[in-house]
């Protein structure tokens, strides 16, 4: 048997993904809303709980004469919305590999989860991959700022708005429709920089297909150059036994919390692995009975 | 009654009869699966309707509040148990009653639930329960199937949105017609996928009255003796009844593999496997058998497709009929068009599909953090500055268990911790100080009995009841400490010390959460206490009621000594800048995001984290 033979014509998948509080939920209405004017079965699947709280959120829309599973298949999505770019990258598999358009907003949340490491010259974990290679990899879509076009607007929360006018050119629905349904979900008061969002996005499109290809790849940003990697450093922690009174300070105040009172009441390192050697507990010590070391030391400014 | 009056008199029952037309309209619209369980309940005329919220099926309480008063009352109860134990009461009373909960809700719900499933009903009574496939939210993927075929009560299982109006409706109908509750299971993808539904009207019902029947309704011995055998013969009647195509849909197809489908994993049949014999199940449990052994001999091989536990297919195999299912389909996690289709290739049904090398991307990790200016995170950083050995306990404090706060070293289940404490100190050996951490709704679901427990047994342990007024990881629901109900009204509302109080506690303190220095210090002297001590941070969610965004503080980058302090908070706001001093990086606040809460310059050593403006 031939699981993809079906006798009517297979949905359209649009997978919109963010992070909480960006408005994936609002979008992925707009879409599901339009997509009922031209009377199609339309099913929207997200998954609450965690989104409120700093995680991905995503949103299935499918939408044709007939709709059954209501997520779609990896590899089966025709158009992957992403406003933010990392959450883009997580979702890119789910994008079709024939045709399928990759629309991103570059712009970057960084979770605290990326600064987990905060050794010495630790850098961040968030997605090294910039847009230009990502784009020219992908082969269709479009990556753009939309936050920024929205800022120009006067209003950094139309961006979603703008990227509506993005997907509204990578789908064929009558854009009039586009243009009442937004205007029916804005705030009465967003009205006017919301439609002036939705025609930015369209322009900026209309503007990109106008470039050759690979003029537009070039004006993507690049991957940033690696930092210059730092030379080595060793931290040497000291504590004076007959100085430590046991006040606890240190112990208290460690960032890493790696420093414990032993049975002596003299505060100790437990963790020397864990130590970044950040001087908290140095400059804190009320009786100059630590001394932590970064050798070689700071150059001295001027 | 002077003419005026009269008017006004008409004037309002016109807009009420304009109101309730509107309500009682035939239109189609799209709708969660939570919606559609909401409307198909008030459409069926329910009358009482209670919850304790839990995801995912907390909207539908939400929706329900939505409806006139008039026609349903519906309340958040203080947990399942007491929500489950309200709709019986409705039911007794002889009206439609609802509740409504997680899976593991009714695990707290389960003891009155295994005595009506005795007793029966008066009132139709529905029991909703929004399975976890996949754990989105949850501590457990338990399959509330096994526990309706233990109660012996019928489950049906709604595969879209416009099923889970309709199966509700029907489910009123089934618990009055073979007096018995019945379970509706939703799932996460169903509770949360909006679909077209098609409404209807309410059908108003005249009260039954209290049916004055002492051996139906008090179930002691005697009568629970003369209640097993009804609840045998009505398994018995209602497989029966669902022999019936509208309950048990036969879809004639290609017979070389014939689907036992039911719930969501319908859809992805339909999705993957269009053209194969389907069988579609409306209640998995209990089964038509005489229907489904005509379906699997009509076809050359059987496959039970169907999320989480084997429930049809052990139900088949101990039937004698040869069916496959667990073989190739996973116990584990959610179903999708994926897994129903490698399940489908591993059976040899479909062909291997093409792969297609993965793309090689890293997206960032980003894991579910506590808000910028969580109240609940100075708890935390106090409960780790004291060295404590923590009972944690269910909400978005559990949250505190991972990087980089790490202050948590149990949870279980709503309101364990505190039980989970006082075993620690009875143990006998631990040298840290016990303290058990839970929130305002969750000590309120489970937690004071465990108080009680604690003080009468005289454990030396210390509470901190994580006050945010509010169900927070819900989304934002109303409980009995914030003197709100579900439709936002003024209530009575619980004082927590005067509570904690009346339980025998001695030692007692009430501090704001946004003050550092007095949760440090009031969590020291409380662990002094010989005895159980309790602490109560108090400090609204930032989120819920109402969202709070007060002035940003700002990091002065030329006293930033990159000691990283501050993100030991684990706040969203804060990061890290571009500027370095000596190999570390300075950080950085997210002015946007930041809401002032303070936090991260009170614990800043050297002092740099000031208000932005100014």
């Amino acid at each position: 048997m031939d699981g993809s033979s079906q006798k009517t014509p297979a949905p359209r998948n649009v997978l919109i993904v963010g992070v909480g509080g960006q408005g994936v939920i609002l979008v992925s209405k707009v879409l599901a809303l339009i997509c009922q004017r031209q009377g199609l079965e339309v099913k929207q699947s997200e998954v609450h709980g965690m989104a409120k709280r700093g995680g991905g959120v995503f949103s299935h829309v499918r939408f044709g004469p007939k709709v059954w599973s209501p997520t779609i298949p990896q590899g089966e999505a025709d158009v992957l919305l992403a406003m933010e770019w990392s959450e883009g990258l997580r979702w890119l598999n789910h994008l079709r590999r024939d045709g399928g358009t990759f629309i991103a907003d570059t712009r970057r949340i960084v979770p605290p989860f990326a600064f987990r490491s905060r050794k010495y010259g630790s850098r961040s974990s968030y997605s090294p991959e910039a847009p230009r290679e990502v784009m020219e990899m992908v082969g269709s879509g479009y990556a753009l700022d939309a936050s920024r076009i929205a800022t120009d607007l006067g209003e950094a929360r139309a961006a979603n708005t703008v990227l509506l006018g993005v997907l509204s050119m990578a789908l064929d629905f009558p854009v009039e429709d586009w243009r009442e349904v937004i205007a029916g979900t804005v705030p009465a008061k967003a009205l006017e920089v919301n439609r002036l969002a939705f025609e930015a996005g369209r322009d900026w499109v209309e503007a990109m297909r106008a470039i050759p290809l690979a003029e537009r790849l070039r004006d993507l940003p690049g991957r940033a150059a690696e930092a210059e990697s730092l030379p080595p450093k060793e931290i040497r922690f000291a504590i004076t036994a007959e100085w430590c009174k046991g006040c606890d300070i240190c112990v208290k105040m460690c960032p890493e919390r790696c420093l414990r009172l032993n049975d002596q009441l003299v505060a100790e390192l437990t963790d020397p692995a864990a130590c970044t050697g950040c001087r908290i507990c140095e400059w804190l010590c009320p009786d100059f009975a630590i001394r932590v070391q970064r050798v070689p030391a700071l150059e001295p400014v001027g | 009654m002077d003419a005026e009056a009269q008017i006004r008199e008409s004037g309002a029952s016109h807009d009420e009869a304009a109101a309730r037309r509107e309500l009682n309209a035939v239109t189609t619209r799209p709708m969660i699966g939570n919606e559609a369980i909401a409307r198909g309940a008030w459409e069926a005329g329910v009358r009482v309707a209670a919850a304790y919220p839990g995801t995912p099926s907390t909207e539908i309480m939400e929706f329900l509040g939505e409806f006139p008063d008039s026609d349903v009352k519906a309340q958040w109860s203080t947990n399942e148990k007491v929500a489950m134990d309200v709709a019986i009461g409705g039911s007794f009373a002889g009206v439609r009653a609802l509740t409504a909960m997680k899976h593991v809700g009714l695990n707290v719900a389960s003891d009155p639930l295994m005595s009506q499933t005795y007793i029966g009903v008066n009132g139709g009574l529905v029991i909703v329960v929004c399975d976890d496939p996949g754990i989105h939210s949850s501590q457990n993927e338990q399959d509330t199937r096994l526990f309706a075929r233990f109660a012996q009560v019928p489950v049906l299982e709604p595969s879209d949105a416009q099923e889970a109006l309709d199966y509700t409706r029907w489910a009123f109908e089934i618990s009055e017609q073979f007096d018995t509750p019945v379970i509706v299971r939703s799932t996460t993808r169903l509770s949360h996928t909006r679909s077209p539904v098609t409404t209807g009207p309410r059908v108003e019902r005249e009260p039954l009255g209290f049916n004055d029947d002492p051996v139906k309704n008090v179930i002691i011995p005697a009568h629970a003796r003369l209640a097993h055998p009804r609840v045998l013969e009505r398994e018995a009647k209602l497989a029966a009844y669902f022999d019936d195509p509208d309950f048990t849909r036969w879809e004639e197809g290609d017979t070389t593999v014939g689907v036992i489908t039911v719930s969501t994993a319908y859809a992805y049949v339909k999705e993957v496997l269009p053209e194969a014999a389907t069988l579609k199940l409306a209640a998995s449990y209990p089964l038509p058998m005489e229907r489904i052994r005509a379906f699997c001999q009509s076809v050359e091989r059987v496959l039970v497709i169907e999320e989480l536990e084997p429930v049809v297919e052990t139900a088949l195999h101990a039937a004698g009929i040869a069916a496959e299912g667990k073989a190739w389909f996973s116990r584990v996690g959610e179903f999708s068009p994926e897994v129903v289709r490698d399940g489908l290739t591993r059976a040899g049904i479909l062909e291997v599909g093409v792969a297609h090398e993965p793309w090689a991307v890293t997206p960032t990790m980003r894991p579910p953090v506590l808000c910028s200016g969580c109240p609940h995170t100075t708890a935390y950083m106090a409960v780790r500055a004291v060295d404590g050995r923590v009972a944690g306990d269910i909400g978005c404090y559990t949250l505190a268990a991972v990087d980089p706060l790490k202050a948590i070293d149990t949870c279980v289940s709503m309101g364990s911790s505190i039980g989970n404490a006082v075993g620690l100190y009875k143990a006998g050996h631990e040298t840290r100080p016990i303290i058990a951490t839970i929130g305002d709704s969750t000590f309120l679901h489970g937690g004071i009995p465990a108080l009680i427990d604690a003080v009468y047994n005289e454990a030396d342990i210390t509470v901190m009841i994580l006050d945010n007024h509010i169900v927070a990881m819900t989304g934002g629901q109303d409980h009995p400490g914030t003197g709100k109900t579900l439709r936002g009204e003024e209530t009575h509302r619980i004082d927590f010390e005067e509570m904690v109080r009346a339980c025998g506690v001695r030692w007692v303190r009430t501090v704001d959460a946004y003050d550092v220095a007095s949760v440090y210090q009031s969590l020291r002297e409380a662990i002094e206490h010989r005895g159980v001590s309790v602490v109560v941070t108090n400090r609204p969610c930032v989120l819920d009621p109402v969202k709070i965004k007060g002035a940003p503080m700002r990091v002065r980058a030329d006293g930033c000594t990159a000691c990283q302090s501050c993100m030991n908070l684990g706040c969203p706001s804060i990061g890290w800048s571009d500027e370095m001093l000596d190999g570390f990086h300075k950080v950085t606040i997210d002015e946007s995001t930041c809401i002032g809460c303070t936090l991260c310059a009170q614990i800043c050593p050297s002092d740099c984290i000031r208000p932005a403006a100014g």
